[in-house]
Protein backbone atom coordinates (compact mmCIF):
# COMPACT_ATOMS: atom_id res chain seq x y z
CA UNK A 1 0.00 0.00 0.00
CA UNK A 2 0.87 3.45 -0.74
CA UNK A 3 0.64 5.77 2.22
CA UNK A 4 3.00 8.57 2.05
CA UNK A 5 1.57 10.68 4.43
CA UNK A 6 2.57 14.47 3.09
CA UNK A 7 4.93 16.19 5.72
CA UNK A 8 3.79 19.29 7.23
CA UNK A 9 5.54 21.28 4.86
CA UNK A 10 3.58 19.33 2.10
CA UNK A 11 0.79 20.36 3.62
CA UNK A 12 1.58 24.22 3.54
CA UNK A 13 2.12 23.78 -0.50
CA UNK A 14 -1.52 24.79 -1.06
CA UNK A 15 -1.88 27.77 0.71
CA UNK A 16 1.52 29.09 -0.53
CA UNK A 17 -0.04 28.26 -4.15
CA UNK A 18 -3.37 30.06 -2.97
CA UNK A 19 -1.58 32.95 -1.60
CA UNK A 20 0.80 33.12 -4.97
CA UNK A 21 -2.74 33.30 -6.95
CA UNK A 22 -3.86 35.50 -4.63
CA UNK A 23 -1.22 38.39 -4.78
CA UNK A 24 -1.17 37.91 -8.72
CA UNK A 25 -4.80 38.71 -8.62
CA UNK A 26 -4.47 41.95 -6.70
CA UNK A 27 -1.20 42.61 -8.61
CA UNK A 28 -3.02 43.16 -11.38
CA UNK A 29 -6.12 44.79 -10.25
CA UNK A 30 -3.80 46.95 -8.55
CA UNK A 31 -1.89 47.80 -12.51
CA UNK A 32 -5.90 48.40 -13.75
CA UNK A 33 -4.70 46.48 -16.71
CA UNK A 34 -8.65 45.51 -16.62
CA UNK A 35 -11.20 47.86 -16.20
CA UNK A 36 -12.87 47.32 -12.72
CA UNK A 37 -16.19 46.52 -14.09
CA UNK A 38 -14.56 43.49 -15.39
CA UNK A 39 -12.22 42.76 -13.39
CA UNK A 40 -13.11 43.39 -9.55
CA UNK A 41 -10.51 43.93 -7.31
CA UNK A 42 -10.06 41.29 -4.22
CA UNK A 43 -10.66 43.58 -1.31
CA UNK A 44 -14.22 44.71 -3.98
CA UNK A 45 -14.64 41.03 -3.13
CA UNK A 46 -14.26 40.76 0.26
CA UNK A 47 -16.55 43.79 1.04
CA UNK A 48 -19.18 42.20 -1.19
CA UNK A 49 -18.88 39.30 1.03
CA UNK A 50 -18.91 40.95 3.94
CA UNK A 51 -22.08 42.78 3.31
CA UNK A 52 -23.60 39.56 1.57
CA UNK A 53 -23.04 37.86 5.10
CA UNK A 54 -24.36 40.76 7.06
CA UNK A 55 -27.83 41.13 5.26
CA UNK A 56 -27.45 37.23 5.57
CA UNK A 57 -28.40 36.37 2.27
CA UNK A 58 -25.26 34.61 1.63
CA UNK A 59 -26.40 31.87 4.87
CA UNK A 60 -30.19 31.88 2.64
CA UNK A 61 -28.20 31.22 -0.43
CA UNK A 62 -26.39 28.23 0.95
CA UNK A 63 -28.80 26.85 3.02
CA UNK A 64 -31.13 26.68 -0.43
CA UNK A 65 -28.69 25.01 -2.75
CA UNK A 66 -27.41 22.91 0.01
CA UNK A 67 -30.95 21.78 0.41
CA UNK A 68 -31.87 20.92 -2.93
CA UNK A 69 -28.55 19.01 -3.57
CA UNK A 70 -29.07 16.96 -0.41
CA UNK A 71 -32.50 16.31 -1.43
CA UNK A 72 -31.99 15.59 -5.18
CA UNK A 73 -29.27 13.12 -3.86
CA UNK A 74 -30.13 11.49 -1.13
CA UNK A 75 -33.12 10.41 -3.51
CA UNK A 76 -30.64 9.41 -6.39
CA UNK A 77 -28.40 7.55 -4.19
CA UNK A 78 -31.95 5.88 -1.96
CA UNK A 79 -33.69 4.95 -5.52
CA UNK A 80 -30.16 4.15 -7.57
CA UNK A 81 -28.24 2.04 -5.48
CA UNK A 82 -31.18 -0.28 -5.09
CA UNK A 83 -31.94 -0.22 -8.45
CA UNK A 84 -28.23 -1.02 -9.88
CA UNK A 85 -28.13 -4.25 -7.05
CA UNK A 86 -31.31 -5.46 -8.79
CA UNK A 87 -30.36 -4.43 -12.10
CA UNK A 88 -26.29 -6.19 -11.20
CA UNK A 89 -28.47 -9.84 -9.95
CA UNK A 90 -30.61 -9.94 -13.04
CA UNK A 91 -28.78 -10.20 -16.57
CA UNK A 92 -31.99 -10.06 -18.67
CA UNK A 93 -33.55 -6.74 -16.73
CA UNK A 94 -29.71 -5.62 -17.11
CA UNK A 95 -29.49 -6.22 -20.96
CA UNK A 96 -32.82 -4.71 -21.13
CA UNK A 97 -32.45 -1.70 -19.14
CA UNK A 98 -28.90 -0.76 -19.21
CA UNK A 99 -29.06 1.12 -23.04
CA UNK A 100 -31.54 3.00 -21.43
CA UNK A 101 -29.53 3.86 -18.49
CA UNK A 102 -26.61 4.71 -20.55
CA UNK A 103 -28.52 6.73 -22.90
CA UNK A 104 -30.16 9.23 -19.92
CA UNK A 105 -25.98 9.07 -18.05
CA UNK A 106 -24.91 10.17 -21.45
CA UNK A 107 -27.58 13.42 -21.51
CA UNK A 108 -26.85 16.52 -19.64
CA UNK A 109 -29.07 17.12 -17.24
CA UNK A 110 -29.38 20.67 -18.40
CA UNK A 111 -30.95 19.08 -21.35
CA UNK A 112 -33.94 18.77 -18.75
CA UNK A 113 -34.40 22.45 -17.32
CA UNK A 114 -37.27 23.13 -20.04
CA UNK A 115 -39.13 20.69 -19.40
CA UNK A 116 -38.13 21.29 -15.22
CA UNK A 117 -39.96 24.41 -15.44
CA UNK A 118 -42.85 23.40 -17.40
CA UNK A 119 -43.14 20.67 -14.82
CA UNK A 120 -42.31 21.93 -11.82
CA UNK A 121 -42.17 26.01 -12.04
CA UNK A 122 -39.62 27.78 -10.31
CA UNK A 123 -38.17 27.23 -6.72
CA UNK A 124 -37.08 24.04 -4.79
CA UNK A 125 -39.00 21.49 -6.86
CA UNK A 126 -37.05 21.90 -10.63
CA UNK A 127 -33.90 21.89 -9.16
CA UNK A 128 -34.52 18.62 -7.08
CA UNK A 129 -35.56 17.54 -10.15
CA UNK A 130 -32.20 17.95 -12.18
CA UNK A 131 -30.38 17.23 -9.68
CA UNK A 132 -32.20 13.77 -9.26
CA UNK A 133 -31.65 13.59 -13.05
CA UNK A 134 -28.06 14.47 -12.68
CA UNK A 135 -27.32 11.81 -10.31
CA UNK A 136 -29.38 9.21 -10.46
CA UNK A 137 -28.11 7.55 -13.89
CA UNK A 138 -24.80 7.19 -12.66
CA UNK A 139 -25.13 5.84 -9.58
CA UNK A 140 -27.03 3.15 -11.02
CA UNK A 141 -24.18 2.18 -13.16
CA UNK A 142 -21.69 2.26 -11.03
CA UNK A 143 -23.66 -0.13 -8.75
CA UNK A 144 -24.06 -2.45 -11.77
CA UNK A 145 -20.85 -2.41 -12.92
CA UNK A 146 -19.49 -2.69 -8.81
CA UNK A 147 -22.07 -6.07 -8.58
CA UNK A 148 -20.36 -7.16 -11.71
CA UNK A 149 -16.99 -7.29 -10.05
CA UNK A 150 -18.01 -8.98 -7.34
CA UNK A 151 -15.58 -12.14 -7.22
CA UNK A 152 -17.70 -15.37 -7.29
CA UNK A 153 -15.73 -16.86 -4.84
CA UNK A 154 -16.91 -14.86 -2.04
CA UNK A 155 -20.68 -16.16 -3.21
CA UNK A 156 -19.28 -19.61 -2.89
CA UNK A 157 -17.85 -19.23 0.72
CA UNK A 158 -20.59 -17.72 1.57
CA UNK A 159 -22.70 -20.90 0.69
CA UNK A 160 -20.43 -23.05 2.31
CA UNK A 161 -20.95 -21.54 5.54
CA UNK A 162 -24.72 -21.22 5.22
CA UNK A 163 -25.51 -17.47 4.68
CA UNK A 164 -29.07 -17.26 3.75
CA UNK A 165 -30.37 -15.02 0.96
CA UNK A 166 -30.66 -11.51 3.40
CA UNK A 167 -26.89 -12.29 4.24
CA UNK A 168 -25.51 -13.30 1.17
CA UNK A 169 -27.16 -9.60 0.38
CA UNK A 170 -26.08 -7.68 3.54
CA UNK A 171 -23.07 -9.59 4.45
CA UNK A 172 -21.31 -10.40 1.11
CA UNK A 173 -22.95 -8.08 -1.74
CA UNK A 174 -22.98 -4.40 0.09
CA UNK A 175 -19.62 -4.48 1.59
CA UNK A 176 -17.99 -6.20 -1.59
CA UNK A 177 -19.43 -2.77 -3.66
CA UNK A 178 -19.16 -0.38 -0.60
CA UNK A 179 -15.66 0.75 -1.86
CA UNK A 180 -16.83 1.29 -5.38
CA UNK A 181 -19.87 2.76 -4.79
CA UNK A 182 -18.69 5.65 -1.97
CA UNK A 183 -16.32 6.18 -4.91
CA UNK A 184 -19.18 6.66 -7.19
CA UNK A 185 -21.16 8.73 -4.66
CA UNK A 186 -18.17 11.28 -4.54
CA UNK A 187 -18.21 11.47 -8.27
CA UNK A 188 -21.58 12.07 -8.23
CA UNK A 189 -22.18 14.19 -5.83
CA UNK A 190 -19.55 16.70 -7.18
CA UNK A 191 -21.86 15.94 -10.43
CA UNK A 192 -24.55 17.40 -8.34
CA UNK A 193 -22.78 20.37 -7.12
CA UNK A 194 -22.21 21.50 -10.99
CA UNK A 195 -25.81 21.20 -11.63
CA UNK A 196 -27.50 23.11 -8.84
CA UNK A 197 -25.30 25.93 -10.15
CA UNK A 198 -26.66 25.95 -13.73
CA UNK A 199 -30.14 24.93 -12.55
CA UNK A 200 -30.86 27.64 -9.65
CA UNK A 201 -29.51 30.47 -12.58
CA UNK A 202 -32.18 29.43 -14.26
CA UNK A 203 -35.55 27.81 -12.67
CA UNK A 204 -34.22 29.78 -9.09
CA UNK A 205 -35.48 32.25 -6.79
CA UNK A 206 -32.63 31.60 -4.41
CA UNK A 207 -29.32 29.84 -3.58
CA UNK A 208 -25.80 30.20 -5.16
CA UNK A 209 -26.63 29.81 -8.59
CA UNK A 210 -29.68 31.93 -8.52
CA UNK A 211 -27.28 34.74 -6.26
CA UNK A 212 -24.49 34.45 -9.33
CA UNK A 213 -26.86 35.01 -12.19
CA UNK A 214 -28.69 38.38 -10.30
CA UNK A 215 -24.82 39.53 -9.72
CA UNK A 216 -24.67 39.52 -12.93
CA UNK A 217 -27.82 41.18 -13.73
CA UNK A 218 -26.94 43.86 -11.54
CA UNK A 219 -23.62 44.21 -12.71
CA UNK A 220 -22.11 43.08 -9.11
CA UNK A 221 -19.05 41.59 -10.58
CA UNK A 222 -17.79 41.57 -6.89
CA UNK A 223 -20.53 39.31 -5.49
CA UNK A 224 -20.24 37.22 -8.61
CA UNK A 225 -16.76 36.51 -7.78
CA UNK A 226 -17.05 36.38 -4.05
CA UNK A 227 -20.55 33.37 -4.89
CA UNK A 228 -17.66 31.77 -7.38
CA UNK A 229 -15.48 31.48 -4.14
CA UNK A 230 -18.35 29.97 -1.90
CA UNK A 231 -19.35 27.50 -4.49
CA UNK A 232 -15.92 26.52 -4.86
CA UNK A 233 -15.55 25.71 -1.07
CA UNK A 234 -18.29 24.06 -0.67
CA UNK A 235 -17.77 22.07 -3.28
CA UNK A 236 -14.37 20.57 -1.81
CA UNK A 237 -15.93 20.48 1.78
CA UNK A 238 -18.19 18.46 0.37
CA UNK A 239 -15.95 15.98 -0.98
CA UNK A 240 -14.38 16.07 1.90
CA UNK A 241 -17.21 15.11 3.84
CA UNK A 242 -17.95 12.18 1.41
CA UNK A 243 -14.47 11.50 1.80
CA UNK A 244 -14.74 10.27 5.31
CA UNK A 245 -16.64 7.54 3.71
CA UNK A 246 -13.50 5.61 2.74
CA UNK A 247 -11.78 5.94 6.28
CA UNK A 248 -14.58 3.13 7.53
CA UNK A 249 -11.97 0.28 8.28
CA UNK A 250 -13.96 -2.48 6.56
CA UNK A 251 -14.01 -0.17 3.63
CA UNK A 252 -10.12 0.22 3.50
CA UNK A 253 -9.19 -2.92 1.56
CA UNK A 254 -10.55 -1.24 -2.14
CA UNK A 255 -8.67 1.67 -1.63
CA UNK A 256 -5.28 0.60 -0.06
CA UNK A 257 -4.05 -2.09 -2.89
CA UNK B 1 -19.93 -42.09 11.36
CA UNK B 2 -18.20 -44.60 9.00
CA UNK B 3 -14.60 -45.09 8.41
CA UNK B 4 -14.66 -43.95 5.25
CA UNK B 5 -16.07 -40.46 5.28
CA UNK B 6 -15.39 -39.76 1.40
CA UNK B 7 -16.76 -42.22 -1.67
CA UNK B 8 -16.87 -41.76 -4.87
CA UNK B 9 -18.98 -44.60 -6.48
CA UNK B 10 -18.40 -45.08 -10.28
CA UNK B 11 -18.67 -41.80 -10.49
CA UNK B 12 -18.94 -40.09 -13.90
CA UNK B 13 -19.35 -36.54 -15.17
CA UNK B 14 -20.28 -34.64 -18.10
CA UNK B 15 -20.27 -30.99 -19.38
CA UNK B 16 -22.60 -31.16 -22.49
CA UNK B 17 -20.82 -33.24 -24.67
CA UNK B 18 -17.21 -32.99 -22.66
CA UNK B 19 -16.55 -36.17 -20.34
CA UNK B 20 -14.43 -34.77 -17.34
CA UNK B 21 -14.75 -38.28 -15.17
CA UNK B 22 -15.11 -41.68 -16.30
CA UNK B 23 -16.62 -44.05 -13.66
CA UNK B 24 -14.29 -42.67 -10.96
CA UNK B 25 -14.23 -44.81 -7.46
CA UNK B 26 -12.66 -43.42 -5.08
CA UNK B 27 -12.85 -44.68 -1.32
CA UNK B 28 -11.24 -42.38 1.48
CA UNK B 29 -10.58 -43.53 5.43
CA UNK B 30 -11.12 -41.28 8.18
CA UNK B 31 -8.34 -39.20 9.09
CA UNK B 32 -6.50 -40.11 5.47
CA UNK B 33 -4.66 -37.43 3.74
CA UNK B 34 -4.86 -38.03 0.27
CA UNK B 35 -3.48 -35.62 -2.68
CA UNK B 36 -4.75 -35.57 -6.28
CA UNK B 37 -1.95 -34.65 -9.17
CA UNK B 38 -2.35 -34.94 -12.73
CA UNK B 39 -2.17 -32.80 -15.84
CA UNK B 40 -3.25 -29.20 -15.95
CA UNK B 41 -7.28 -29.20 -16.96
CA UNK B 42 -7.18 -33.15 -15.88
CA UNK B 43 -10.43 -32.20 -13.85
CA UNK B 44 -8.63 -32.31 -10.64
CA UNK B 45 -10.99 -29.15 -9.33
CA UNK B 46 -13.99 -30.54 -10.52
CA UNK B 47 -13.47 -33.44 -8.27
CA UNK B 48 -13.18 -31.49 -5.52
CA UNK B 49 -16.64 -29.25 -6.92
CA UNK B 50 -18.43 -33.20 -6.68
CA UNK B 51 -16.73 -33.99 -2.98
CA UNK B 52 -18.36 -30.73 -1.70
CA UNK B 53 -21.44 -31.23 -3.63
CA UNK B 54 -21.19 -28.12 -5.43
CA UNK B 55 -21.48 -30.61 -8.57
CA UNK B 56 -23.57 -33.31 -9.08
CA UNK B 57 -22.40 -36.30 -10.72
CA UNK B 58 -24.24 -37.19 -14.47
CA UNK B 59 -23.82 -41.00 -13.23
CA UNK B 60 -22.28 -42.96 -9.90
CA UNK B 61 -22.88 -41.50 -6.61
CA UNK B 62 -20.56 -39.63 -4.18
CA UNK B 63 -21.28 -40.31 -0.31
CA UNK B 64 -20.02 -37.50 2.33
CA UNK B 65 -19.91 -37.51 5.50
CA UNK B 66 -19.41 -35.05 8.45
CA UNK B 67 -18.46 -30.97 8.20
CA UNK B 68 -17.13 -30.53 4.53
CA UNK B 69 -14.73 -27.50 4.31
CA UNK B 70 -13.10 -26.26 1.18
CA UNK B 71 -10.20 -24.10 1.09
CA UNK B 72 -9.81 -22.16 -2.48
CA UNK B 73 -7.33 -21.31 -4.75
CA UNK B 74 -7.86 -17.80 -5.03
CA UNK B 75 -7.69 -15.32 -2.30
CA UNK B 76 -11.26 -16.22 -0.53
CA UNK B 77 -11.14 -14.13 2.62
CA UNK B 78 -13.68 -11.43 2.84
CA UNK B 79 -11.85 -8.20 2.77
CA UNK B 80 -13.45 -6.38 4.48
CA UNK B 81 -13.59 -8.69 7.60
CA UNK B 82 -11.10 -8.72 10.09
CA UNK B 83 -9.27 -12.02 10.71
CA UNK B 84 -11.06 -12.88 13.72
CA UNK B 85 -13.86 -12.17 11.93
CA UNK B 86 -13.28 -14.39 9.25
CA UNK B 87 -12.46 -17.30 11.27
CA UNK B 88 -15.41 -16.74 13.24
CA UNK B 89 -17.17 -18.23 9.79
CA UNK B 90 -16.38 -21.28 10.48
CA UNK B 91 -18.18 -21.48 13.72
CA UNK B 92 -21.60 -19.73 12.88
CA UNK B 93 -22.96 -23.37 13.75
CA UNK B 94 -21.64 -22.74 17.57
CA UNK B 95 -24.47 -21.03 19.42
CA UNK B 96 -22.52 -20.85 22.56
CA UNK B 97 -20.86 -17.50 22.20
CA UNK B 98 -18.22 -18.08 25.01
CA UNK B 99 -17.17 -21.34 23.33
CA UNK B 100 -16.82 -19.12 20.18
CA UNK B 101 -14.49 -17.12 21.55
CA UNK B 102 -12.47 -19.65 23.61
CA UNK B 103 -12.04 -21.36 19.51
CA UNK B 104 -11.51 -18.40 18.12
CA UNK B 105 -8.19 -17.76 20.70
CA UNK B 106 -7.09 -21.38 20.30
CA UNK B 107 -7.10 -20.99 16.58
CA UNK B 108 -5.40 -17.56 16.79
CA UNK B 109 -3.06 -18.87 19.05
CA UNK B 110 -2.50 -21.94 16.52
CA UNK B 111 -1.69 -19.99 13.70
CA UNK B 112 0.37 -17.54 15.30
CA UNK B 113 -1.42 -14.97 14.77
CA UNK B 114 -2.78 -13.66 18.05
CA UNK B 115 -1.44 -10.15 17.45
CA UNK B 116 -3.47 -9.96 13.84
CA UNK B 117 -6.47 -10.73 15.14
CA UNK B 118 -8.21 -7.19 14.38
CA UNK B 119 -6.02 -6.85 11.30
CA UNK B 120 -7.76 -6.92 8.13
CA UNK B 121 -6.49 -9.43 5.03
CA UNK B 122 -5.15 -6.72 2.65
CA UNK B 123 -3.03 -6.30 5.83
CA UNK B 124 -1.29 -9.43 6.03
CA UNK B 125 1.41 -11.43 3.94
CA UNK B 126 0.01 -13.95 1.65
CA UNK B 127 1.22 -16.71 3.52
CA UNK B 128 -0.32 -15.22 6.85
CA UNK B 129 -3.70 -14.86 4.82
CA UNK B 130 -3.35 -18.40 3.55
CA UNK B 131 -3.13 -18.99 7.50
CA UNK B 132 -6.08 -17.77 8.38
CA UNK B 133 -7.81 -19.63 5.04
CA UNK B 134 -7.11 -22.69 6.72
CA UNK B 135 -8.26 -21.71 10.07
CA UNK B 136 -11.68 -20.45 8.49
CA UNK B 137 -11.77 -24.43 7.55
CA UNK B 138 -10.48 -26.05 10.19
CA UNK B 139 -12.05 -24.33 13.20
CA UNK B 140 -15.47 -25.46 14.78
CA UNK B 141 -14.96 -29.25 14.63
CA UNK B 142 -14.98 -29.82 10.44
CA UNK B 143 -14.72 -33.23 9.45
CA UNK B 144 -13.45 -33.29 5.97
CA UNK B 145 -11.28 -30.39 4.36
CA UNK B 146 -10.92 -30.12 0.93
CA UNK B 147 -7.58 -28.26 -0.07
CA UNK B 148 -7.95 -26.56 -3.71
CA UNK B 149 -4.26 -25.56 -4.88
CA UNK B 150 -3.94 -23.71 -1.57
CA UNK B 151 -0.49 -22.83 -1.69
CA UNK B 152 -0.22 -22.15 -5.25
CA UNK B 153 0.23 -18.09 -5.23
CA UNK B 154 2.75 -18.37 -2.50
CA UNK B 155 6.43 -18.23 -3.43
CA UNK B 156 8.54 -21.12 -3.01
CA UNK B 157 9.77 -20.92 0.17
CA UNK B 158 6.56 -19.31 1.92
CA UNK B 159 5.09 -22.82 0.04
CA UNK B 160 7.45 -24.75 2.06
CA UNK B 161 6.74 -23.06 5.56
CA UNK B 162 3.02 -23.46 4.68
CA UNK B 163 3.41 -27.08 4.33
CA UNK B 164 4.96 -27.67 7.55
CA UNK B 165 2.80 -25.61 9.20
CA UNK B 166 -0.64 -27.36 8.03
CA UNK B 167 0.94 -30.53 8.82
CA UNK B 168 1.69 -29.20 12.56
CA UNK B 169 -2.22 -28.00 11.97
CA UNK B 170 -3.18 -31.61 11.10
CA UNK B 171 -1.18 -32.88 14.19
CA UNK B 172 -3.41 -30.59 16.90
CA UNK B 173 -6.72 -31.22 14.74
CA UNK B 174 -6.60 -33.86 12.69
CA UNK B 175 -8.87 -34.19 9.69
CA UNK B 176 -9.66 -36.32 6.56
CA UNK B 177 -7.95 -34.27 4.00
CA UNK B 178 -8.19 -34.48 -0.02
CA UNK B 179 -5.44 -31.83 -1.36
CA UNK B 180 -5.46 -30.90 -5.07
CA UNK B 181 -2.31 -29.57 -6.53
CA UNK B 182 -0.01 -29.31 -9.33
CA UNK B 183 2.94 -29.46 -7.00
CA UNK B 184 4.32 -32.94 -6.90
CA UNK B 185 6.85 -31.95 -4.12
CA UNK B 186 3.67 -30.56 -1.70
CA UNK B 187 2.00 -34.41 -2.55
CA UNK B 188 4.71 -36.10 -1.79
CA UNK B 189 5.93 -34.15 1.21
CA UNK B 190 1.99 -34.13 2.87
CA UNK B 191 0.02 -36.91 1.67
CA UNK B 192 -0.71 -40.75 3.02
CA UNK B 193 -1.77 -41.01 -0.44
CA UNK B 194 -1.29 -39.90 -3.63
CA UNK B 195 -3.85 -40.46 -6.67
CA UNK B 196 -2.61 -39.47 -10.14
CA UNK B 197 -5.28 -39.01 -12.38
CA UNK B 198 -4.99 -39.23 -16.70
CA UNK B 199 -5.23 -36.79 -19.02
CA UNK B 200 -9.81 -36.03 -19.50
CA UNK B 201 -11.95 -37.68 -19.19
CA UNK B 202 -9.82 -38.57 -16.31
CA UNK B 203 -9.44 -41.79 -14.31
CA UNK B 204 -7.27 -42.66 -11.85
CA UNK B 205 -3.80 -43.95 -13.29
CA UNK B 206 -1.86 -45.54 -10.51
CA UNK B 207 -1.91 -44.44 -6.74
CA UNK B 208 1.17 -44.25 -4.33
CA UNK B 209 1.42 -44.53 -0.42
CA UNK B 210 3.94 -42.82 1.50
CA UNK B 211 4.56 -44.52 4.80
CA UNK B 212 5.90 -41.50 6.60
CA UNK B 213 5.38 -39.52 9.68
CA UNK B 214 4.37 -35.62 9.01
CA UNK B 215 6.23 -33.23 9.14
CA UNK B 216 8.44 -34.42 6.60
CA UNK B 217 11.57 -32.95 5.51
CA UNK B 218 11.27 -32.06 1.52
CA UNK B 219 14.70 -33.62 1.30
CA UNK B 220 14.19 -36.71 2.82
CA UNK B 221 15.07 -39.79 0.58
CA UNK B 222 11.29 -40.99 0.27
CA UNK B 223 9.94 -37.78 -0.76
CA UNK B 224 12.00 -37.20 -2.93
CA UNK B 225 11.89 -40.91 -4.40
CA UNK B 226 8.04 -40.64 -4.04
CA UNK B 227 8.56 -37.21 -6.68
CA UNK B 228 10.56 -38.87 -8.83
CA UNK B 229 7.72 -42.12 -9.46
CA UNK B 230 5.29 -39.65 -9.78
CA UNK B 231 6.79 -37.58 -12.15
CA UNK B 232 8.05 -40.79 -14.04
CA UNK B 233 3.98 -41.94 -13.70
CA UNK B 234 3.70 -38.85 -15.99
CA UNK B 235 6.22 -39.18 -18.19
CA UNK B 236 8.46 -35.98 -16.97
CA UNK B 237 11.22 -38.60 -15.96
CA UNK B 238 12.68 -41.88 -16.65
CA UNK B 239 12.36 -44.38 -13.95
CA UNK B 240 15.86 -45.14 -13.17
CA UNK B 241 17.74 -47.25 -10.61
CA UNK B 242 17.67 -45.23 -7.56
CA UNK B 243 13.43 -44.82 -7.12
CA UNK B 244 13.82 -48.08 -4.50
CA UNK B 245 12.82 -47.40 -1.44
CA UNK B 246 10.77 -49.79 0.67
CA UNK B 247 8.72 -47.20 2.17
CA UNK B 248 7.02 -46.14 -1.25
CA UNK B 249 5.42 -48.65 -2.72
CA UNK B 250 2.88 -48.48 -5.85
CA UNK B 251 -0.50 -50.06 -5.32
Amino acid sequence: MTSNSPSSTDRLLPFVVLLVVLLIWILVSFLHLFPTSVFPSPLDVAKGFVEEVRTGILFDDVIASLFRVTTGFGLAAVTGIPVGLWLGNHARARSAFLPLINFFRSLSPLAWIPFAILWFGIGDLPTVFLIFMASFFPLVLATVAAVANIPSVYFRVARDYGFNGTEMLMRVTLPAIAPQVITSLRVTAGLAWLVVVAAEMIAGRAGLGFAIWDARNGLRMDLLVSGMIVIGIIGIVLDRILMQLTKIPSVRWGYDR
Amino acid sequence: MTDNPLRLDKTSLAFGSVEVFQEVSLTIQRGEFVAVVGPSGCGKTTLLNLLSQFLKPTSGQIISTGRVRMVYQHDSLFPWQTVSENISLGLRHVRDTAEQKRQLNEMLKLINLESFANHYPHQLSGGMRQRVELARALIGDSDILLLDEPFSSLDYLTRIRLRNELARMLDKLPRTVVLVTHDIEEAAQLADRIIVLSDRPARICSEFQVELARPRELTNPVVVTTVHKILAELGIERLGPQASSPAVAAT
